[in-house]
């Protein structure tokens, strides 16, 4: 178990007349090794949830514990907790601020409060696993770069932190396939290598049913499902209740079914539908 | 879009929100002028009566309108200060070696700290009752007359109203920037003015690149919409004066005259001695 959160909730200034509940008592535990994908429609409360893990938001009423730091605490140790929790905000492009990749990078890891030298290693380390050349770019200004590039610098700047959870507020918004498929595949490499949970932001169903091995559907401030994509993507009044749409494959199944071609299992990502076609041919 | 409408604005729907905004900015200015003319204790107490009894129209709570005050605190204290230990005049109240309090003196600082904050309370009702959006329509309206002498009156408008416009999405943008940042361990909140001013180099970096970028992309969506300055255009909100308007408008004109009245008319006060007897 990496982080418990119990009967959350959150109201946007309280006591005027703006207030608005964007939380209203969420209770989730995220183990260790998950890839939890959170889906709601825009005003869900989404961004509000995942910014409670980084304490970005003060707790109004309920609880969250991250590994051993409990957030009700008066004075929770944030350092460690920002250490520990990685956040990838939308459009992480807009947040490069300094005269060099390496030194935007290090950012993180500076305010951490490491050596110099563990620095430097972290910095090479994360900005090479976001596949990008460490010696090319070092040096380079971060505003000269293209979207693509400036995105992975971005998220190596996350990276150097070395968190054991990531969480990316849409990743792939913004880009083209190519580089939606990229950022998704350093995402997976991410989670095997670095940070073993990862909670992923996404209006990408299609992303979500094929990486995520957990979703949680927010609507309204709560969350009305959570469980296998396999089970929510093809319970369709789930689906309309919270506007959500179904993802291709589970489109297709559905489809195929109408014309009476019955496969034997619930796929959710293209190889188990390939399989399923196969098995329902050789049947 | 819960964020279109930013800064003081407090909507209660009163009649005082529904008036027209010139008429208000006119009632702003007169009254500017005529606190400068108040002459006496009396006077300063009907006239904070008077915007006491506006706010209350207003529906705007006490505590609201005097969290304004708040931002003037430290001018008031330091003024009053200076004019309560440097005014000369009247009865030598106390000596304390260098330190001599004048009568004439405790009368400066208390009529300069009851002119501030009156100074600052009515034009704050302005802010609270009024969009900013409805201010700049109710400014460029009223400059139409300055078109003769050929001042571009609309382009003034425009650069005002988007100005404003932006206000509240650049406060958005800082916030998510600090958001982000505080991800990466920044902290805001500690050490001294230096390292906190530092601190802020990294959400005023790429709030400055996304506002140059964002004029950008606004002057070309115009562009692209073929915008001009100099077209004849029409409004999406037509201002129109009515009763109300008339009545607040009245009103005001009436408190203001006594205050002048009070002022240059020596036999006033006698005059409104007689009216009870």
């Amino acid at each position: 178990m990496s982080i418990e959160i119990k009967d959350l909730s959150y109201v946007y200034s309280p006591g005027t007349p703006y207030a608005s509940t964007a939380l209203k008592s969420v209770s989730i535990t995220i183990n260790e090794g998950d890839f939890l994908g959170i889906i709601g429609k825009t005003g869900s409360g989404k961004s509000t949830f995942i910014q409670h893990l980084n304490a970005l938001i003060k707790l109004q009423s309920g609880s969250i514990k991250v590994y051993d730091i409990d957030l009700t605490q008066k004075k929770p140790d944030l350092k460690k907790l920002r250490g520990t929790v990685g956040m990838v905000m939308q459009y992480p492009e807009y947040q490069l601020f300094d005269e060099t990749v390496e030194k935007d990078v290090s950012y993180g890891p500076k305010n951490l409060g490491l050596s110099e030298e563990e620095i430097k290693g972290r910095v090479r380390e994360a900005i090479t696993l976001v596949g990008l050349s460490y010696d090319e770019i070092k040096d380079r200004s971060p505003f000269e770069l293209s979207g693509g590039q400036k995105r992975r610098v971005a998220i190596a700047g996350v990276i150097a932190m070395r968190p054991r959870v990531l969480i990316l507020d849409e990743p792939t918004a913004g880009l083209d396939p190519r580089g939606k498929k990229e950022i998704l595949t350093l995402i997976k490499k991410l989670k095997e290598t670095s940070s073993p949970t990862v909670i992923i932001i996404s209006h990408d169903m299609d992303a979500v049913a094929e990486n995520c091995d957990k979703v949680a559907f927010f609507s309204g401030g709560e969350i009305l499902a959570e469980g296998a994509p396999r089970d929510l993507f093809y319970d369709d009044d789930l689906l309309a209740r919270t506007e959500m749409e179904a993802p291709a494959i589970v489109k297709l199944t559905k489809a195929l079914e109408n014309r009476g071609v019955t496969l034997d299992s619930h796929p959710i990502n293209k190889q188990e539908f390939v399989q399923a076609v196969k098995r329902w041919r050789d049947e | 879009m819960n964020n279109i409408v930013f800064g003081q604005y407090y909507p209660t729907g009163s009649v005082v929100h529904r008036m027209d905004p010139r008429i208000k900015l006119l009632a702003v200015i007169l009254y500017i002028v005529t606190v400068f003319f108040i002459k006496d204790y009396t006077m300063y107490g009907a006239i904070l009566v008077f915007v006491l009894g506006v706010s209350c129209v207003a529906k705007i709570p006490l505590k609201v309108l005097l969290r304004t005050v708040r931002t003037i605190i430290f001018l008031v204290l330091i003024t009053s200060i200076i004019n309560l230990f440097f005014t000369r005049g009247g009865k030598l109240l106390v000596k304390w070696g260098v330190i001599k309090i004048y009568s004439e003196g405790i009368h400066h600082a208390v009529k300069l700290t009851l002119r501030l904050i009156l100074l600052m309370l009515f034009p704050s009702l302005l802010t609270l009752t009024t969009t900013p959006m409805e201010l700049t329509d109710a400014m460029e309206s009223l400059m139409k007359p300055l078109k003769v002498i050929k001042v571009p009156v609309h382009a003034i408008a425009l650069i005002m109203s988007i100005a404003l416009r932006m206000i509240p999405i650049l406060m958005e943008e800082t916030n998510k920037i600090m958001l982000a940042q505080k991800a990466r361990g920044a902290d805001f909140d500690s050490g001294g003015v230096l390292k906190k001013a530092k601190a802020m180099i990294p959400v005023l970096v790429p709030l400055f690149v996304g506002a140059f970028r964002r004029a950008d992309e606004l002057a070309l969506a115009m562009d692209a919409r073929c915008y001009s300055s100099v077209a004849k255009r029409t409004k999406y909100k037509v201002m129109h004066l009515s009763v109300r308007d008339l009545v607040g408008g009245l009103i005001c004109l009436a408190v203001f005259t006594v205050v002048f009245l009070n002022k240059y008319l020596w036999a006033f006060d006698s005059m409104i001695l007689a009216l009870f007897k």
